[in-house]
């Protein structure tokens, strides 16, 4: 079971440094249409000297809405997770059964 | 191929973190697997957006006009990977507490044999 | 922790949670913006309860949940006040409000804080959000071991 399991890391780790030999080189984007508008018209549409900025809160807002979304359950699910058992242990004075 | 040596680093990191993930039998070295594999991915996604000579994507005291900058949304993008990953890492560390606190040790075979 | 660690904290603690929000500031004009000025921030209370422990750091978990809420409810509110045009629109940017509309010339230029609309508003709101989730994660995962021995 072990041994198979190697392999199979073997040949995704195989597959994968396989591939930037097929990529273009490095530092030479081809297509960056969208980029280029972003660049010549943040300064213009938006005001925003800081084009990152630009793009995470306006241009692509529904990504930050659902990253926003991400971490506040996150919070709750650590909150769930670290909470439930502290006051099981308080009520019951047994330990918490997972 | 050796144009394309950032894009080697950054698999190499994500092969690390695969093999740490899933040889390794410490919870926490699984952990640190998973980081280190969405590190690798965010490296890669931001040496996507490189451009030879580029500067930073921001106009305030830039040294020349815009036509060198490097693409800014590989960088928005990985800044919103960036925070997910710290969502899951908050979430999969609170998991290993609360199993360390139950089984008492963190080794995975153990705790598969003592679930029982 | 020993008194050494306690009193480097205590310095460091607000030069810390001023630089982070030095960041939220200016995410617009200078590299940095909501995300990393709370993560700085939430970097200062993690310093404070490693230093002090977590009951006595004097942070407050009900404090960093009405924060969060807070925080996201002004990004969905800013977010809707576009709806106007569309969800997301910047409303204010480039001389269409009262406050942060100056324009900005082509090409590279000082900066000026007074720019770039709802940008700024939603940098604050995204970073009140992060600094009090990171911080209520570094508290509860802080708080969980000491129950045990009471």
């Amino acid at each position: 079971m072990r041994i198979i399991g190697f392999v199979a890391f073997l040949v995704i780790a195989a597959f994968l440094l396989v591939v930037p030999a097929g990529m273009r080189p490095f530092g030479e984007p081809r297509l960056w249409e969208m980029d280029r508008y972003f660049l010549e018209h943040a300064q213009e549409e938006l005001a925003a000297n800081n084009v990152c900025t630009a793009i995470v809160f306006d241009y692509r807002g529904y990504d930050t809405l659902g990253e926003a979304t991400v971490l506040f359950t996150a919070v709750v699910a650590v909150a769930a997770i670290l909470r439930r058992l502290k006051e099981k242990e308080i009520e019951g004075g047994e330990p918490p059964h997972v | 191929m050796i144009a394309n040596f950032p894009y080697v680093v950054a698999i190499l990191l994500m092969i690390f973190g695969l093999y740490a993930a899933l040889f390794r039998r410490n919870l926490i070295k699984i952990a640190i697997g998973i980081t280190l594999m969405e590190s690798g991915v965010n490296l890669f996604l931001v040496s996507l957006g490189y451009r030879r000579g580029g500067i930073a994507p921001i106009y305030t005291l830039a040294p020349e006009a815009g036509e060198r900058m490097v693409l800014p949304t590989p960088q928005a993008l990985t800044l919103t990977s960036i925070v997910i990953g710290l969502a899951t890492t908050a979430v999969l560390l609170a998991l290993i507490v609360v199993i360390y606190r139950h089984y008492g040790t963190l080794d995975a075979d153990k705790i598969n044999k003592l679930r029982g | 922790m020993s008194k050494l660690v306690r009193t480097i904290g205590w310095l460091l603690y607000g030069p810390i949670i001023i630089f982070g929000f030095y960041i939220i500031m200016h995410g617009h004009i200078t590299p940095g913006g909501g995300f990393q000025g709370g993560a700085v921030v939430a970097s200062g209370f993690a310093l404070l309860i490693v230093a002090y422990g977590a009951k006595g750091a004097g942070l407050k978990e009900r404090l960093f949940s009405v924060v969060e809420s807070g925080g996201a409810l002004i990004f969905v509110g800013l977010a809707f006040l576009g709806l106007g045009a569309t969800f997301f629109y910047n409303f204010l940017a480039a001389g269409g409000g009262v406050i942060f509309n100056e324009f900005v010339p082509q090409g590279p230029n000082p900066g000026d804080l007074n720019t770039a609309g709802t940008l700024p508003l939603m940098n604050w709101a995204v970073g009140l959000k992060v600094l009090a989730g990171l911080g209520s994660i570094v508290l509860l995962l802080a708080l969980f071991p000491q129950e045990e021995g009471e």
